[in-house]
C-alpha cells in the first residue's frame, strides 16, 4: 500500500530529534500490531499522533517509555533511538529511561496520597536532594495548579477534580525533570475548560521539554502540535489488524495539504 | 398543526383495568412472606441466646481476680484465668508474626507478579484448599513439624497452627486489596521512575492498607476462639507458662478443659473465658467493619 513519508523538512537542517524510531515493529504475543514505522521527534516541539482507534499510535508511544515491556507478551523490533542511543539496548535500565521519559496517562491517576506526597513521590525514589517543598512548589506551578492547591497540599490528590487531577500527573511528571514527556490522550476525559488548560500549559512546557501526545482529538493536534503523524491500521490476510505510519510531517502541511490520500479523507472527517 | 384526530375514537374499547386478585393467591404470598421472616429471626435466635447465656454466666464471676490469679485446684473456690488470658495472647502474636507476613507476601507475588500463570493458579487452589482444612488437622501439622522436633508442647507449636489457618484468610483479602488498585496507579508510578518494588512498597501497599488490616483482624478473630488445633500443640498449663518452649494455657483450650468438669468454680471460670472470647472477638469485628469502610478507591 501507501509507504511512509518521511518528513520533508528542507529549511531547517540543523533540526535535532531527540527520538529516532527505524523499522519499528510490536507485537502483541504473535500479533503484528504496528509494523514498520520510521519517526524522527524533533526536539522542543510537540509532535502529534492522530489515526482511528487501533492504528497503534499508543503502542508506539508506550514504546519510547518501554511501558510496552508490562505488557505480557508484548516484543519490539526494529530500533528506538533517544539521543542515539537505542533504548532496547541490554544495558539499558527500562526504570532509568522511565524518570528521563515521562508519561502522562489517559485517565488521571494520581497516587491515592496527599497532593504534596504525589509530587514527592518521583523526586524521593529517583535521589532528589533539595529543597523539597520548593521542587514542589515549582512543578504545581509549572503544571498551572499550584494557585487551586496551595491551602491544601496535605489532602488527597484524589479529592481533586478530574482536571485538576491531570495537571497534577503533569506536575508530577515534571517533577522528575524528565527530557520528553508522553501524554496518551491527556484530555480524553476532561471537559472543555479542562483541556484548553491543559493546552496552554503544553504551549508553555514545550519550552523546556519535548512533548509527543496521542488525540483522538483532530482540532487539539491542529491546536497544539507543530508535528503531526498520521497513523492508520489495514487489515491482515489472517483477519487481525494491524496499524501502520501513514505520512508525518508539519501539522500545517497534513491538516491542508497532505500527500496522502487517506490522510486528506481523515483530516478532512470523511472516515475515521 | 392542529392534529386532526386526537380524540380517543370510541371504535375500540380500552382494555379493563380491574382484575379480580384470587384470594387464596394472596393468602399464599402471605404465608410465603410470614415464613421468610420466621427464618431470618430463627437465624439470628442462636446468637442471641449464646450471647445471653455467655454474658449472664460470665460476668457473675467477673472482676479483677480473673486478669490477676491463676486457675485455683479443683474444690478450690475462687481463682482467676491469667494463665490462659497471657497464653492466648502469646499464641496470638505467635500466629500472627508467621502468617501476617506469609499470607500478604504470598498475596503479592500471586496479584502483582504471577497474575493468571499457571503457578498462580496452583497457588491460589493450594490456598483455597487450605482454608477448608478442618482445624484439627492444622494441629496435627504443628504437632508434628514443631512438637515432635523440639519434644515438647509449646506456645509456638500453638501458634504454628493457628498461623496454618490465619494464611489463606489473610492471602485472601490480601489479594482483594491489592487487585482493587488500579493498574493506572501502578503504571503511573512506574511512569515516573519508580522500581518494581517501589511502586508495591510504596503506593500499592500503603493504598491497600485497609484490606489487609481487615484481612488480619478476620484471621485474629476466628484464631483467638481456636481449640481443636491447639488440643495437641499448645496443650495447657495449670500454670504460667515460663517460656514460649513450654506447654501454654489458652483461653478456649481451658473452657473444653473446664466446662466438663465436675466442680462448680471450673464451670464458672470456663464461662468468664468464653465471655473473654466473645468480647475480644467482638471488638476485632468492629474494627476490622471500620478498617474496610477506610477503601479510597
Amino acid at each position: 500500500m501507501t509507504s511512509p513519508r518521511m518528513q520533508s523538512n528542507s529549511s531547517a537542517v540543523d533540526t535535532d530529534y531527540v527520538l529516532e524510531v527505524e523499522k519499528l515493529n510490536v507485537y502483541y504475543g504473535s500479533n503484528l500490531a504496528v509494523r514498520d514505522t520510521y519517526l524522527k521527534i524533533p526536539r522542543n516541539q510537540i509532535t502529534a499522533f492522530i489515526g482511528p482507534s487501533g492504528c497503534g499510535k499508543s503502542t508506539v508511544i508506550r514504546c519510547f517509555n518501554r511501558l510496552n515491556d508490562l505488557i505480557p507478551g508484548a516484543r519490539v523490533e526494529g530500533r528506538v533511538l533517544f539521543d542515539g542511543r537505542d533504548l532496547y539496548a541490554k544495558d539499558v535500565d527500562p526504570v532509568e529511561v522511565r524518570r528521563r521519559i515521562g508519561m502522562v496517562f489517559q485517565k488521571a491517576n494520581p497516587f491515592p496520597k496527599s497532593i504534596y506526597e504525589n509530587i514527592a513521590f518521583g523526586a524521593r525514589i529517583n535521589g532528589f536532594k533539595g529543597d523539597m517543598d520548593e521542587l514542589v512548589e515549582r512543578s504545581l506551578r509549572g503544571a498551572a495548579l499550584w494557585d487551586e492547591v496551595k491551602d491544601k497540599l496535605k489532602e488527597s490528590g484524589l479529592s481533586l477534580s478530574g482536571g485538576q487531577q491531570q495537571r497534577l500527573c503533569i506536575a508530577r511528571t515534571i517533577a522528575i525533570e524528565p527530557e520528553v514527556i508522553l501524554m496518551d490522550e491527556p484530555c480524553s476525559a476532561l471537559d472543555p475548560i479542562s483541556t484548553l488548560r491543559v493546552e496552554d500549559l503544553m504551549h508553555e512546557l514545550k519550552q523546556r521539554y519535548t512533548i509527543v501526545i496521542v488525540t483522538h482529538n483532530m482540532q487539539q493536534a491542529s491546536r497544539v502540535s507543530d508535528m503531526t503523524a498520521f497513523f492508520n491500521a489495514e487489515a491482515t490476510p489472517t483477519g487481525g489488524r494491524v496499524g501502520y505510519l501513514v505520512e508525518f510531517d508539519k501539522t500545517q502541511v497534513i491538516f491542508n495539504s497532505p500527500s496522502q490520500t487517506a490522510t486528506q479523507d481523515y483530516v478532512s472527517g470523511r472516515f475515521g | 398543526m392542529t392534529t386532526p384526530d386526537n380524540t380517543p375514537t370510541s371504535g375500540t374499547t380500552p382494555g379493563t383495568m380491574s382484575y379480580t386478585v384470587a384470594p387464596q393467591r394472596k393468602l399464599f404470598g402471605n404465608i410465603m412472606t410470614g415464613l421468610v421472616i420466621a427464618c431470618a429471626l430463627l437465624a439470628a435466635l442462636p446468637l442471641v441466646s449464646i450471647l445471653i447465656t455467655v454474658i449472664t454466666n460470665g460476668l457473675s464471676r467477673f472482676g479483677p481476680a480473673i486478669f490477676t490469679e491463676l486457675p485455683p485446684p479443683p474444690l478450690v473456690d475462687g481463682g482467676g484465668l491469667r494463665n490462659a488470658i497471657v497464653g492466648t495472647l502469646t499464641v496470638m502474636v505467635i500466629s500472627a508474626a508467621i502468617s501476617v507476613p506469609f499470607g500478604i507476601m504470598a498475596a503479592i507475588y500471586v496479584s502483582e507478579f504471577a497474575r493468571d500463570t499457571k503457578l498462580a493458579n496452583a497457588v491460589r487452589f493450594g490456598i483455597n484448599v487450605l482454608s477448608g482444612v478442618p482445624s484439627i488437622i492444622a494441629g496435627l501439622f504443628a504437632y508434628g513439624v514443631v512438637v515432635l522436633a523440639t519434644g515438647t508442647f509449646s506456645a509456638v507449636a500453638g501458634g504454628v497452627a493457628l498461623a496454618v489457618l490465619m494464611i489463606p484468610i489473610i492471602e485472601r483479602t490480601a489479594e482483594e486489596g491489592l487487585k482493587s488498585i488500579p493498574l493506572e496507579v501502578r503504571q503511573g508510578a512506574l511512569g515516573v521512575g519508580a522500581t518494581n518494588f517501589q511502586t508495591i512498597s510504596q503506593i500499592v501497599l500503603p493504598a491497600s492498607l485497609p484490606f489487609l488490616a481487615t484481612g488480619v483482624t478476620l484471621a485474629l478473630a476466628r484464631a483467638s476462639g481456636e481449640t481443636a488445633a491447639l488440643l495437641f500443640t499448645a496443650l495447657f498449663n495449670q500454670f504460667d507458662a515460663r517460656s514460649v518452649w513450654q506447654p501454654t494455657a489458652t483461653l478456649s483450650v481451658l473452657i473444653y478443659n473446664f466446662a466438663i468438669s465436675p466442680y462448680k468454680n471450673q464451670q464458672e471460670l470456663a464461662w468468664v473465658a468464653a465471655f473473654l472470647i466473645m468480647v475480644f472477638i467482638l471488638i476485632v469485628s468492629i474494627i476490622a467493619r471500620r478498617l474496610g469502610r477506610r477503601t479510597q478507591f
